[in-house]
């Protein structure tokens, strides 16, 4: 092959590159399209399997705390508001169904009703985001961020209201006793110290806010793709284009469905167990 | 392999039957959360059985591997199980580290 | 874009078919991005060896008088951080890888050319930050980042370093993600999985590692920064958290890193090993299937580097035994690499005397490998100069072998140009003999006693030591030599008109171009043979060229 030939070759190359999320044009690497769109596909599956074990590493060690710190866990865990957190969840399942939606109207190449499909998805991931602002503000104001003016008297408060938390003295020193008052007795599970208690439930609201911080960041980052996409579904539906690339939606949904399943993970974990 | 059969369009009734399950499974668990009296590792049981269907039925029928090839299996597989494997070991340390191998053995 | 472009008379290759710097920081080019990493970790490995060198000369007395503790301390922080998460990890997969990967399977590029220039620049932001941390102060904190430590009481930048190796790790896992796909989707019409050459193998097992490891490393260490500038008690047992944990998580991935680097070698050494002997490797299923088996496995050891450390006796046990039950893989390969040779046309090249070198290096690296696996002697042992001995020997002894063999082996293909076979030789025997001389005696100290990270020590072990530094000496110019004759064979080199200089097997020695073109291929290969198909002197193609398809543009062109 001459210079001329290779640089012909290579402008194609460009071509093709600048055109990557267009029409489905053929990679220079690859041979059909088949195997184009499927190794997308592996290659997005392989990035999910890396995602699962990215977040699957902070499970694993929010679930040995709470194996360890039961009763602190789940005094803490009654700080957090269901209905916010069912809420929330809600909307990422829905979102989860429209963008499954998208998808197939994208495969249909129905770009005005893919359009309006990840708009929807859009919008409820707005809503999850907004859910998690205020969520977070109200822990701010009750001093639960575990930064500097972390403070665990509200935790404990609530847990002397429903009598799973009393205070004893031995010795002068103070020491907190959880357990449970049932029929108007309390038995006690553990007694531990008011800084044990307030470290550990700083222990769960750190998890807490990088779990959900790192949930949040993939929301975030998947409504970004997704108002790229609105916007190229929208033009494409404009010009009228018979037929459109479907991958880029196709693997933006795998995206948005894993970090739908993470939350699927973490609401019941965060929230619900222990109440 | 994988992507073959994703060209292929599934009927809405797909989509819309799995929202359908996921939304009584939400509220199952939300309901489940609040039964009383049930013991903590029942509860933690009960939940994390049900976030495992709910995942299952979103990576089968939202990501359509019920109708991809062996190699998404493989790999969506991949993934669920090498967290297993971290979560098993790890948790086998702290399960055993309070056994004493013999009565009085010294903390 | 204005490029320069070739203008000579030759055939243009991918080194000299546009040389523009944009053309090469902006190429999508499997090569050239092998190139591109191969300069790179060419100047950290001579900043980690700096490291070493001064860390050798403080130790050649017995008094600390050459570096304070404190600067010891990050010296040998300096050297683990680079030569690990800077040199090692990324050495053979992300050059060879890249170089080999798509000649050898027949296809064009890898599957995702943008991720893998994406991968570089990731590579190369996490080791600007990591340098900008050792820069400012350096860290002590030991390349493992040991919590409470790390977390609560190390003084410097130890965050933005965390971030550093956090970018790098996700540099690796999309190298991983790539190459998996590539041996997957990519591999040319014939090249079946059992056609497949066995460093193909290698590199599958290590980006399943690289894919299933690297996140946990990353988000784990992301949590230590967390715990620094939060002070939540995510692993410091004052505040709550348990170091264990820590352990736990980052020997999750660290333990299987050590395949990262080993494996990527032992496929080299299949492919070097079966060249210079001119026979199939023997017992090809068995190496490709042990590749396999060692990382996953490999997966399932990583407590045995908590015999000491508090975690539960009982785990301990379980992960002693599947400890051992990982050095049958590795037996495999050795013995059928022997067995390859047994009976070969063995030719003493370059390349085969690093293959041969790796082999011994390995075998005790290996088997050193058992003491430290059995409870009862790891905790005589551990923490000492045993294990830096023995993890030397598996990742000096056998990962920069195989490092050096697959860079003499490949030099021609790569540069179009040879290199001086006397000096590689000599480099070689200078490698092995400084190797063993550095590392062998500190085998010795180890059982002795003689703490790691220490910068000073008893009289007693002074013979040693002195030993030990002499023999880095050697080894230093050992692996000097290479970079200065590489260099210099780059202009005055004897340049390489044939193709297969070896006469070895593999799609990439039967291009039509000694250099490959930019495009690889011209015609997709039909590949009608098994690897290492030495059975036919006279024709060494072993592919039937089918005219490439026309590639077609999409609607609008």
């Amino acid at each position: 092959m001459s210079v001329k030939e290779l640089e012909k070759t290579a402008t194609l190359e460009h071509a093709t590159d600048g055109h990557h999320h267009g029409d489905g044009i053929l990679g220079e690497q690859f041979e059909t399209m088949e195997q184009q769109n499927t190794s997308y596909l592996i290659g997005m599956w392989a990035f999910i399997v890396q995602e699962v074990l990215f977040f699957g590493a902070i499970f694993a060690a929010y679930a040995i705390y709470r194996f360890k710190y039961v009763m602190e866990f789940t005094l803490a865990h009654h700080e957090l508001s269901v209905p916010i957190g069912t809420l929330n969840t809600f909307v990422l399942l829905f979102s989860s169904y429209t963008m499954a939606r998208a998808v197939r109207a994208a495969m249909q190449n129905r770009h005005k009703r893919q359009a309006f499909y990840l708009f929807l998805t859009f919008i409820f991931a707005g809503v999850f985001m907004v859910n998690k602002y205020f969520e977070y503000s109200a822990k701010f104001e009750h001093h639960l961020f575990p930064g500097g003016d972390y403070d665990a008297h509200s935790v404990v408060h609530h847990a002397q209201e429903k009598g799973e938390l009393r205070v004893v003295e031995e010795n002068g020193r103070e020491f907190y006793e959880l357990g449970k008052t049932r029929d108007g007795q309390f038995t006690a599970f553990t007694k531990v110290t008011p800084e044990e208690f307030e470290q550990r439930t700083r222990l769960f609201f750190g998890f807490y806010f990088v779990m959900t911080g790192l949930h949040g960041l993939h929301v975030l980052i998947g409504m970004i793709i997704i108002g790229v996409l609105i916007g190229r579904a929208w033009i494409d539906h404009l010009k009228n284009k018979p037929i459109a690339d479907f991958m880029p939606v196709e693997m933006t949904g795998l995206y948005w469905h894993l970090v739908d399943i993470v939350w699927i993970f973490l609401f019941p974990l965060l929230y619900l167990i222990g109440r | 392999m994988a992507g073959h059969s994703d060209s292929h369009v599934h009927p809405v009734s797909l989509y819309t039957r799995t929202l359908w399950w996921l939304m009584a499974l939400l509220v199952l668990t939300v309901v489940a959360g609040y039964i009383p009296n049930v013991p903590n590792w029942l509860g933690v049981v009960i939940a994390l059985t049900i976030a495992v269907w709910k995942a299952t039925i979103v990576i089968m029928n939202f990501m359509h591997v019920r109708f991809s090839g062996k190699l998404a299996w493989l790999f969506a597989g991949a993934g669920f199980f090498w967290l297993i494997i971290m979560l098993a070991f790890a948790f086998a340390d702290y399960v055993s580290r309070p056994w004493e191998p013999f009565h009085g053995w010294p903390e | 874009m204005a490029t320069a472009t070739y203008t000579g008379t030759e055939k243009p290759n991918y080194l000299n078919w546009k040389t523009s710097v944009a053309s090469w920081l902006l190429t999508y080019d499997h090569k050239r991005i092998a190139i591109l990493y191969l300069v790179s970790i060419s100047v950290f490995f001579l900043m980690g060896g700096l490291a070493a060198a001064l860390i050798r000369m403080e130790l050649a007395t017995p008094r600390g008088d050459l570096l304070t503790s404190d600067i010891y301390n990050k010296m040998f922080t300096t050297h683990g951080v680079i030569m690990i998460f800077l040199f090692l990890i990324p050495s053979i997969p992300a050059v060879f890888g890249n170089f080999l990967l798509p000649l050898m399977i027949g296809a064009r590029d890898v599957a995702f050319p943008r991720l893998n220039l994406l991968s570089w620049y990731f590579f190369m932001a996490g080791a600007l930050m990591v340098l900008i941390a050792l820069f400012r102060g350096g860290i002590d904190t030991g390349w493992t980042f040991y919590t409470p430590y790390s977390s609560s009481f190390a003084k410097g930048e130890v965050s933005l370093a965390i971030v550093g190796v956090f970018l790098a790790g996700f540099a690796s896992i999309f190298t991983g993600i790539n190459f998996l796909v590539t041996i997957h989707k990519m591999r040319a019409p014939g090249m079946t999985w059992f056609r497949l050459p066995l460093f193909v193998w290698a590199m599958y097992a290590t980006s399943l590692i690289q894919v299933l490891g690297t996140p946990v490393v990353a988000i784990t260490l992301l949590l230590v920064a967390v715990e620094r500038t939060f002070r939540i008690g995510i692993f410091d047992p004052n505040l709550g958290g348990d170091p264990i944990l820590y352990q736990h998580l980052f020997w999750f991935y660290s333990h299987p890193a050590v395949y990262i680097m080993i494996l990527p070698a032992m496929g080299v050494i299949s492919e070097v090993i079966s060249a210079f002997s001119k026979r199939r490797v023997f017992g090809y299923h068995f190496v490709a299937f042990s590749s396999l088996a060692i990382a996953i496995i490999g997966f399932l050891v990583w407590g045995h580097h908590m015999f000491s450390t508090g975690q539960s006796m009982y785990a301990g046990i379980v992960f002693s035994f599947l400890t051992w039950i990982v050095a049958i893989p590795s037996a495999i390969k050795t013995f059928n690499w022997m067995a390859t040779i047994w009976k070969g046309r063995v030719h003493w090249d370059t390349p085969m005397l690093y293959a041969l070198g790796f082999m011994g290096l390995f075998v005790i690296g290996g088997l050193t490998g058992l003491h430290l696996a059995a409870m009862a002697t790891n905790v005589h042992l551990t923490d000492t100069y045993f294990i830096v001995a023995h993890f030397h020997y598996v990742m000096v002894g056998g990962a920069i072998m195989g490092y050096l063999a697959a860079l003499h082996f490949w030099w021609p293909k790569m540069t179009g140009r040879m290199y001086p076979e006397g000096w590689g030789k000599l480099a070689a025997m200078l490698v092995f003999v400084g190797f063993n001389l550095t590392f062998f005696p500190q085998f010795i100290l180890g059982y002795m006693g003689m703490p790691r990270r220490y910068h000073s020590y008893p009289e007693e072990w002074a013979v040693l030591n002195v030993l030990s530094t002499a023999g880095s000496s050697v080894l230093g110019l050992g692996y000097l030599l290479p970079v200065i004759y590489l260099t210099w064979s780059l202009k005055y080199g004897k340049v390489v008109t044939e193709r297969n200089p070896w006469g070895a097997r593999g799609l990439e020695w039967e291009l039509v171009d000694p250099v490959p073109d930019p495009h690889n291929f011209e015609r997709t290969p039909i590949v009608t043979r098994p690897a290492y198909d030495y059975g036919h002197p006279e024709e060494p193609t072993g592919f039937v060229p089918k005219p490439r398809p026309v590639v077609v543009g999409g609607k609008d062109g």
